[in-house]
């Protein structure tokens, strides 16, 4: 029997046809945004407790007016100096906290625990300058914890949450988790958002 | 002597195309990969304020969207310029959204319930006004765990 050489396939079309599914992929598809700043809501309050009483000098005032001024204690402050004003006033360490290396002054906050950032914004205010405002507050709260988590743990907090959100992580996680929460209780997020302000 | 006589041909070789498919394949796996399909066509505008202290959103199925900003300008004649709430593939009104999340939660198993994010993908330039209702409606459903989605980007280009 004589040998037969299989016929070879043409494959001059295949570009076409890949050029076809490439077309395709690239008009239906976007490249999606996924991350933002987590938060939490607070739920709705049947009846209306009084609050438990907050010394006027742990409460940090952030307001926002209609004209997207940002007012920070009563003062026109520019958003860039908004993050160091927070730092130090969480970090001030009046009373109560051998970790802070702030001030001390005793006209700001006692300690982490206790500083409340107050968040006040009117129903005019852009929803960008919220969130510029937003970001420098949670960037506040992470510089102080990757601080205190590099000091305890010589590791950085957002390396750690990283590490625990990923799923080929292949550390002790319940660990991990006991460190996040040792540096979270450290300063933990305390960020109140008023109802906003009736302009009229 | 003609041994050595070098062949002359006068007109040029053609250039392969044989690599041609793998180039473009590798385009198409390399888009394959790195996009997601559209859920939603949006009807507003929806250009993300900046953030730099983001955390990713993890398990796309638990992740519910919530979309507000200025109708497009195809749907500006109809639906006028004051920005609005999408919901799915249509607008909304705020009172929809305790109605929308207690749809969703019911598609999703009982275990995973309360792992439940509401992902505000929320235009710059909308007013806080918009944003606060949405929040208090959020809460009302008691859909807590939300997310500002943003851009990745410094924050201070958000008051340019």
């Amino acid at each position: 029997m004589a040998k037969r050489s299989a016929p070879e396939v043409n494959a001059g079309s295949m570009a076409d046809i890949a050029f076809l599914l490439l077309i395709f992929f690239l008009v239906t598809t976007t490249i999606e945004t996924d991350a933002g700043l987590n938060r939490k809501l607070p739920p709705i309050q049947e009846d209306i407790v009084d609050p438990p009483p907050l010394k006027k000098k742990n409460i940090f005032q952030v307001l926002i007016n209609q004209q997207n001024d940002i007012l920070v204690e009563e003062r026109e402050m520019e958003l860039k100096d908004v993050r160091q004003a927070a730092i130090d006033f969480l970090d001030n360490g009046g009373a109560g906290c051998d970790y802070c290396q702030g001030k001390a002054d005793p006209a700001s906050s006692d300690n982490p625990n206790k500083a409340v950032i107050l968040l006040q914004q009117t129903r005019e205010t852009d929803y960008s300058t919220y969130i510029a405002i937003q970001n420098e507050l949670v960037a506040a709260y992470n510089f102080l914890r990757n601080r205190e988590a590099n000091r305890l743990f010589g590791m950085s907090f957002t390396e750690m949450e990283a590490d625990f959100n990923d799923a080929q992580y292949n550390g002790d996680k319940d660990q991990l988790e006991e460190k996040i929460k040792t540096v979270r209780d450290l300063f933990p997020l305390k960020l109140s958002e008023a109802e906003p302000k009736e302009s009229n | 002597m003609s041994k050595f006589k070098k062949k002359k041909s006068g007109d040029l070789p053609a250039i392969s195309t044989a690599s041609l498919p793998d180039i473009v394949f590798m385009l198409l796996f390399f888009f394959m990969v790195a996009t997601v399909m559209r859920e939603n066509t949006l009807m507003i505008q929806n250009d993300l304020p900046y953030a730099d202290q983001v955390e990713k959103l993890q398990k796309k199925d638990l992740v519910m969207y919530i979309y507000a900003g200025k109708p497009s300008a195809r749907y500006q004649k109809q639906y006028g310029t004051e920005a609005r709430i999408q919901l799915n593939d249509k607008f909304a009104d705020v009172s929809d959204i305790k109605q929308f999340i207690i749809e969703e939660r019911g598609s999703k198993r009982e275990e995973l319930k309360n792992k439940l994010t509401t992902s505000l993908k929320v235009d710059g330039e909308t007013n806080m006004g918009l944003v606060t209702d949405i929040k208090y409606e959020l809460r009302r459903a008691e859909a807590y765990r939300i997310n500002y989605t943003t851009r990745n980007g410094d924050a201070s280009q958000n008051l340019e």
